[in-house]
């Protein structure tokens, strides 16, 4: 952790602050999980030590399955903190609104084929949110936030996975939600296959069913 | 001539029934609850609609000697049109169906999730909240944006109340009148010492509940723990998922207040995490007292005022109960 120079938070998050700062001439990302004071501390560490690996480690594999993530550089597991490229764009959450419907839909084509490599690889991300996605000016989307991700190639955590990005789009996006997991669905379907998107759409709305007060035929609505 | 005006409100939902009446600049003159406890097991619903159909009367008759006002001085009715079990829903809908049609006065039908934020609203002072509403049978975190409440993070499964309270009976634990399961749950739990590792499931801003259930009732079968470290490590887990995700979307959303509320709200362990995740984002916390958290009348009431104001009345043709009716579904003109 040497040479790290005046770090800058830019981000207090709910579940690590976000530092922005140069280290050996590179501009990086210090992500720092800091204790949780409200529950028990021994459960606090085992899920802090777990969520920090655990990130660093498939925030990495994510890439051979084809998906930018932030390159790593440091892993400080009794400090919960990873130090991790800086990546120079927008979250996906603060341009969504102002652009154009077919810029939306291309750019949620690209997010559904980007979490169908993720599937097809093993990997649940686990918060697919679009304030987890950022675009670069390259027009790439990188994907960060790995901390409740999930190895395994489970149909129903690919479900769940999936249900939660439409719960987000819904909560977020209110206005577009629909039109946007929709095409989401269809850049999934070009990675994954019709008739595994077929079998995830019908986990998806099994999952949905389980939940508290949910009008079964509404789906699609 | 001035006419003072007031909102009868009735809910019926699940295991309570309750009469609230309160006037127009949401004074709360009555809220009578009665609540159904079963003799074994959890709630059956035509049991409860049953209990709900011998009390209406007699709760009714306390809520106006509460308010001291006479019945002809209602010129609203409310009444709890879903979410929740259907029987006792179709009770309380016909009570008030009753009442409306007799003073020939409009009814309104309120969703009971949305009733649960305003009445914490008018009792803490909150103005636009991030509420977790935690009770039997709904486990919430939502946020007003753009005309209605947004559903932020919600149980993928069970209900936090729901699920302490299948452990408690599963433990042998037996309700009484006034000590609910989560209290009792609460009481022992604070003699527990040791934290048993427990499934802890945070998915995104949603949590799931039903495996930590299992897991628990599993162990307190194998009786290697005390029921003291059971509890306690049961509310522990439980409590730090749903403040996690409280948490997530506290930052989500940016809001400068966080409202506690729903039955489980009563607890103060569960109190006192909430308000720390609260003051760490600078926000202002706030807990429904009790008997505005728990299911109630005064809520249907006050929400049936905010709803008339803005011109939302249920025709009896449109009044038949709403089981699965989500909070976000709901249009909510009267915040700008």
């Amino acid at each position: 952790m040497d040479k790290v120079k005046a770090p800058i938070l830019i981000k207090k998050g709910a579940e690590a602050n976000l530092y922005l700062t140069e280290w050996h001439g590179r501009k990086v990302v210090i992500k720092k999980r800091l204790a949780k004071k409200y529950r028990p501390s021994r459960l606090d560490n085992q899920i802090r030590t777990y969520r920090t690996t655990h990130e660093a480690q498939i925030m990495h594999e994510a890439k051979n399955a084809g998906v930018p993530t932030p390159t790593i550089f440091l892993v400080d597991m009794k400090k919960t903190t990873i130090i991790m490229e800086f990546i120079d764009g927008k979250q996906i959450k603060q341009l969504f609104s102002n652009i154009s419907v077919d810029k939306r839909k291309k750019i949620c084509f690209k997010i559904g084929e980007l979490v169908g490599r993720l599937h097809e690889y093993g990997i649940i991300h686990g918060d697919l949110t679009t304030s987890n996605m950022i675009l670069n000016s390259e027009g790439k989307i990188f994907f960060v936030d790995f901390g409740l991700c999930e190895k395994t190639k489970e149909l129903e955590a690919k479900g769940v996975d999936l249900h939660l990005m439409k719960r987000a789009l819904q909560s977020t996006h209110f206005d577009f939600a629909d039109e946007c997991f929709k095409a989401i669905i269809d850049g999934y379907t070009e990675v994954v296959g019709s008739d595994t998107a077929k079998n995830v759409l019908d986990k998806i709305s099994e999952i949905k069913k389980r939940g508290r007060y949910v009008a079964e035929r509404k789906e699609g609505n | 001539m001035m006419k003072k005006s007031y909102c009868l409100g009735i809910e019926s939902t699940a295991d309570d029934f309750s009469v609230g009446i309160s006037n127009f600049d949401g004074k709360i003159l009555a809220n009578v609850i009665s609540a159904y406890i079963p003799e074994k097991g959890g709630i059956h619903p035509r049991e409860a609609a049953r209990h709900h159909a011998e009390v209406a009367d007699k709760v009714l008759e306390e809520a106006f000697k509460k308010a001291k006002i006479k019945l002809k001085e209602i010129s609203i009715i409310a009444f709890s049109q879903g979410p929740g079990l259907g029987p006792c829903l179709r009770t309380g809908a016909t009570v008030a169906r009753a009442l409306a049609a007799y003073l020939n006065v409009p009814l309104v039908g309120v969703n009971h999730c949305v009733a649960h934020i305003e009445i914490g609203k008018l009792t803490t002072g909150a103005a636009d909240p991030l509420t977790l509403y935690v009770s039997g049978g709904n486990t919430i975190v939502s946020a007003f944006d753009s005309g209605r409440y947004r559903v932020f993070g919600e149980t993928l499964d069970i209900a936090l109340g729901n699920c302490l309270d299948v452990f408690a009976r599963e433990a042998g634990l037996s309700q009484r009148a006034g000590l609910p399961f989560g209290a009792m749950v609460e009481k022992i739990a604070g003699k527990g010492k040791k934290l048993i590792p427990l499934p802890y499931t945070v998915k995104g801003m949603d949590v799931s509940l039903s495996g930590l259930l299992t897991a628990t009732v599993n162990l307190l079968k194998q009786s290697t723990y005390s029921l003291e470290d059971l509890c306690y490590s049961l509310q522990e887990t439980a409590f730090s998922m749903v403040t996690e995700i409280t948490e997530r979307a506290l930052t989500h959303t940016e809001k400068k207040e966080v409202l506690l509320t729903g039955g489980v709200a009563a607890n103060k362990r569960l109190q006192s995490m909430i308000k720390y995740i609260a003051e760490e984002h600078d926000a202002n916390f706030c807990v429904a007292p009790t008997q505005f958290s728990i299911d109630n009348g005064a809520m249907i009431a006050w929400t049936g005022i905010l709803a008339y104001r803005h011109g939302v009345t249920t025709p009896v043709e449109k009044s038949f109960v709403r089981l699965k009716w989500r909070l976000e579904e709901v249009a909510i003109p009267w915040i700008k």
